[in-house]
């Protein structure tokens, strides 16, 4: 029973145990707000000697805590999965937990600031409610009809498959925010509220779809999507975000789901 | 400052919050204050699942999750409580699937179940297909499935709202105070009932599961209030945290087949545990793993570290069943865990301990007296369903059961009870509080208080402690609490200053570590997850009771702990020796 895995180590194992950590000093430039001091946003660099294997959050971490305790940013799980410090490094939207320093050349000057398209209210901390608030206008909730079993309801290994992608994700709105057309019009929907719709669109115990495609049939709705893929590109949880909207486009074309 | 009105207020907005705010806002006026967005709370974090006797996969029943829940807990469980909670169950899961909670599933459609550690087949006979499941992201659907219900039934919340003080007027429950972080305006809410959900305190600890956030606000709060903390020496560490890091990684991963291997690659569990092997109890394993490290058999140049090794269990299997987690291993340790075995270690991840409660979410102020109108419910409260160690799975579980019951008996409450008056100047003491660490002079540092306490914890108070390290640790504390009172904070102002909060959630883990290690010292036996080498028996005679902690104060304002045990409720399990 008691295979001996020691010889099947790879490079990659023996370099994460060997530990010897060599720091390295980088640069971080921050986007720095703060209308209680100025009315302008400000550039701000900050040096930091640590080992690129730790996360951004890490960095920003020991910059409020050993440099300057007013920087200010969302954080709580610092593993990818809560999805409350969404900004842009380096001009892309990560988790700045899910994001390695080693990852984001260091041997350059990394910038971060807050993700775009939503208010910022202090450094990269941005006004969350517009876009919660696309997220409930969409009935991110199970609709059905009639009673309900007094056993669970009956789905398909296949049936529960097809929304699973979608299932995912964790309004971060690293979508929303990286998204052209957002930028330019806040009303639109934005990508993370599509994606929610079609969690539940394509669940096949759901009866609400109709009502939820009338809603995106909107002009603000998924029509005003531009299949760019920045959304994609940005999702840390790898949600197909583009082909999620493709999807519900097509659904309302041909009313199938 | 601001003063509102609500029938029911709800503090937290995990998996327990929304669980009682869906119930209590279909029957009373209720808001939820959390001081996080709810979807950013920690209950997404759990993955591996929700054990229900569901039987859809193979022969179970009520009575055996109730047995290893009791076995599981040392027999520190209230007996009567985890038969509610086992029988509840089965309704808890069916509620969220008809919430739509995307279950996986079985070939005929019906919610999938897996193994999971310490739940077995009649009384221990052999691991059991308990654990309803959605991949290794059970949590995380139980916190968007809520947080959708939530949406459709228009519950309220006040988001980035910190709870720092609970009011009680004449013995009764007459609000909360609030701070909110946008503006740092405070905020009385007067309620008729108040329901505590403000999750657990792990970040005294370095290694950890736990999120930046679970700072033991609600348990500090409430016990500065003179109400006392059960069973605060009972901290769980998982077996299976990323080396170093302390990111969990499912016990889901040993349900599915994943072993525990030292440096010579040898399956140790068969040894502290011929039964259940891997899926012993999570005290057992992370014992286990310690134990193993210590005798020189840990992998790794420092040998500080074992394996759990899924490079057995086909690629399509991981990917299924398991993807975050391998996930994690990619992402924060760059190795491919189709092929490389992961380096793990114990990491602190649950408080069994918290706000004494009863059955219906009520918080007692003593061993038998409740205070009216005032609730806890889910990792802030010890019902105890728990006891010395909590079951994988289990925890999701009591949010899910514990919050509606918490839920419904608040606004019933609510319903047949008018307002208590507020005290007076009822904000007084959060804005001395807060002005305090604003104007505060003082030289000491947050982040270097926090650093030192982690230190001590991990140090003295972790799988492993004996007398002496628990008084290093109490001594430790108090210097750190007496350097706490001349800390400073850099930000000054009232916009979303996150510095001045996290000098008040330091204040809360001082507290709440001074109980943890007074507690502990107390407890001159071994048992779940308080292991004492000096005293590594169980001793039912003297022990088998509930520590109470209360805050006591003298007329000098100094503060002290005074301890006192409560008995434990045991209905149809006697003590027997646990093995797995």
């Amino acid at each position: 029973m008691s295979t001996p895995t020691v010889e099947k180590h790879s490079a990659a194992l023996d370099a994460v145990e060997a530990g010897g950590v060599e720091l390295i000093t980088v640069t971080f430039r921050i986007r720095r707000f703060n209308p209680e001091e100025h009315p302008d946003p400000v550039w701000v660099d900050y040096q930091l000697t640590m080992d690129p294997k730790e996360r951004v959050l890490d960095a920003l971490n020991k910059i409020k805590w050993e440099q300057d305790g007013t920087l200010t940013y969302r954080r709580s799980c610092a593993h990818g999965i809560c999805g409350s410090d969404a900004m842009r490094i380096n001009g892309r939207n990560r988790l700045a937990c899910k994001t390695l320093v080693k990852d984001v050349n260091p041997e350059k000057p990394i910038t971060i600031e807050a993700i775009k398209g939503l208010t910022v209210l202090k450094d990269l901390i941005v006004d969350m409610d517009p876009f919660f608030q696309a997220y409930k206008d969409v009935m991110p909730f199970l609709i059905t009809q009639g009673n309900d079993p007094t056993r669970e309801r009956l789905q398909s290994a296949e049936d529960r498959e097809r929304f699973d992608d979608t299932t995912k994700c964790i309004l971060c709105a690293a979508c929303t925010s990286s998204c052209p057309v957002f930028w330019n019009d806040g009303q639109y929907f934005g990508p993370a509220a599509i994606v929610n719709a079609h969690r539940f669109i394509f669940d096949s115990r759901d009866e609400g779809a109709e009502q939820r495609l009338e809603i995106l049939n909107d002009r603000e709705g998924v029509w005003r999507c531009r299949t760019t893929f920045n959304c994609s590109e940005a999702c840390p949880r790898g949600i197909e975000v583009t082909k999620a909207i493709q999807e519900v486009k097509r659904a309302l074309v041909t009313r199938r789901f | 400052m601001q003063i509102h009105q609500y029938d029911t207020v709800i503090v937290g907005a995990g998996g327990a919050g929304m669980r009682a705010a869906i119930e209590s806002t279909q029957r009373t006026r209720t808001a939820v204050l959390t001081k996080l967005y709810p979807t950013r709370s920690h209950t997404g974090a759990a993955q591996g699942g929700m054990c229900a006797a569901l039987a859809n996969v193979e022969e179970d029943n009520w009575e055996w999750h109730t047995f290893d829940t009791v076995k599981g807990g040392d027999y520190l469980v209230d007996q009567d409580a985890a038969e509610i909670m086992c029988k509840e169950a089965i309704d808890a899961v069916l509620d969220l699937e008809k919430m739509g909670l995307p279950f996986s599933r079985t070939e005929q459609g019906r919610i999938d179940q897996r193994r999971f550690g310490g739940h077995s087949r009649n009384h221990g006979e052999a691991p059991v297909r308990r654990s309803c499941y959605a991949a290794d992201r059970t949590g995380h659907m139980i916190l968007q499935t809520l947080f959708q219900n939530c949406v459709k039934h228009g519950v309220e919340f006040f988001n980035e709202f910190y709870v720092l003080d609970l009011l009680i007027n004449d013995g009764k429950t007459s609000g909360v105070v609030a701070y909110e972080l946008a503006t740092g305006e405070i905020h009385v809410f007067q309620a008729k009932s108040v329901v505590f959900a403000s999750g657990g305190t792990g970040k005294f600890f370095k290694v950890s599961s736990n999120a930046h956030t679970l700072t033991g606000d609600g348990q500090a709060l409430v016990y500065r209030r003179g109400l006392p903390l059960e069973d605060m020496e009972f901290f769980q560490f998982h077996p299976t945290g990323i080396w170093r890091m302390g990111i969990l990684l499912t016990e889901g991963a040993r349900g599915e087949g994943g072993i525990l291997r030292n440096k010579d690659g040898e399956r140790f569990m068969e040894r502290y545990a011929p039964v259940m092997k891997d899926l012993a109890s999570r005290d057992v394993c992370s014992r286990a793993i310690y134990t193993e490290i210590r005798e020189g058999r840990g992998c790794g140049p420092e040998g500080d570290h074992v394996y759990l090794d899924l490079t057995h269990l086909p690629p399509e299997q991981l990917d299924a069943k398991l993807p975050d987690i391998t996930e994690f291993a990619r992402t924060y340790l760059g190795i491919e865990p189709y092929t490389d075995p992961i380096p793990i270690q114990p990491t602190a991840h649950y408080a069994m301990g918290g706000i004494p409660t009863n059955v219906e979410g009520e918080v007692l102020r003593n061993n038998t007296d409740i205070v009216p109108g005032l609730y806890a419910a889910g990792e802030v409260a010890c019902v105890s369903v728990h006891g010395a160690n909590r079951l994988g799975t289990n925890s999701l579980l009591d949010i899910n059961v514990f919050g509606r019951r918490a839920g419904i008996a608040a606004a019933d409450y609510a319903n047949e009870h008018e307002f208590v008056e507020l005290p007076e100047n009822p904000a007084e003491k959060v804005q001395a509080l807060v002005d305090g660490l604003r104007e505060s002079t003082g030289t000491e540092s947050v982040a270097q208080i926090r650093k030192e306490l982690q230190e001590t914890m991990d140090a003295n108070a972790m799988v492993y402690r004996t007398g002496a390290t628990l008084k290093q640790a109490v001594e430790d504390i108090a210097a750190l609490k007496e350097r706490y009172k001349h800390v400073s904070i850099q930000d000054k102002g009232f916009r979303y200053n996150t510095d001045l909060l996290e000098a008040v959630e330091l204040g809360n883990l001082l507290d709440l570590a001074e109980v943890l290690a007074v507690s502990a010292l107390a407890r001159e036996e071994s048992r779940g997850g308080h292991y004492r080498e000096d005293f590594p028996t169980r001793d039912d005679v003297k022990f088998m009771q509930h520590t109470m902690a209360y805050q006591e104060v003298a007329a000098d304002g100094s503060t002290s702990i005074r301890l006192d045990y409560k008995p434990v409720v045991t209905t149809r399990y006697q003590p027997m020796e646990r093995k797995y």
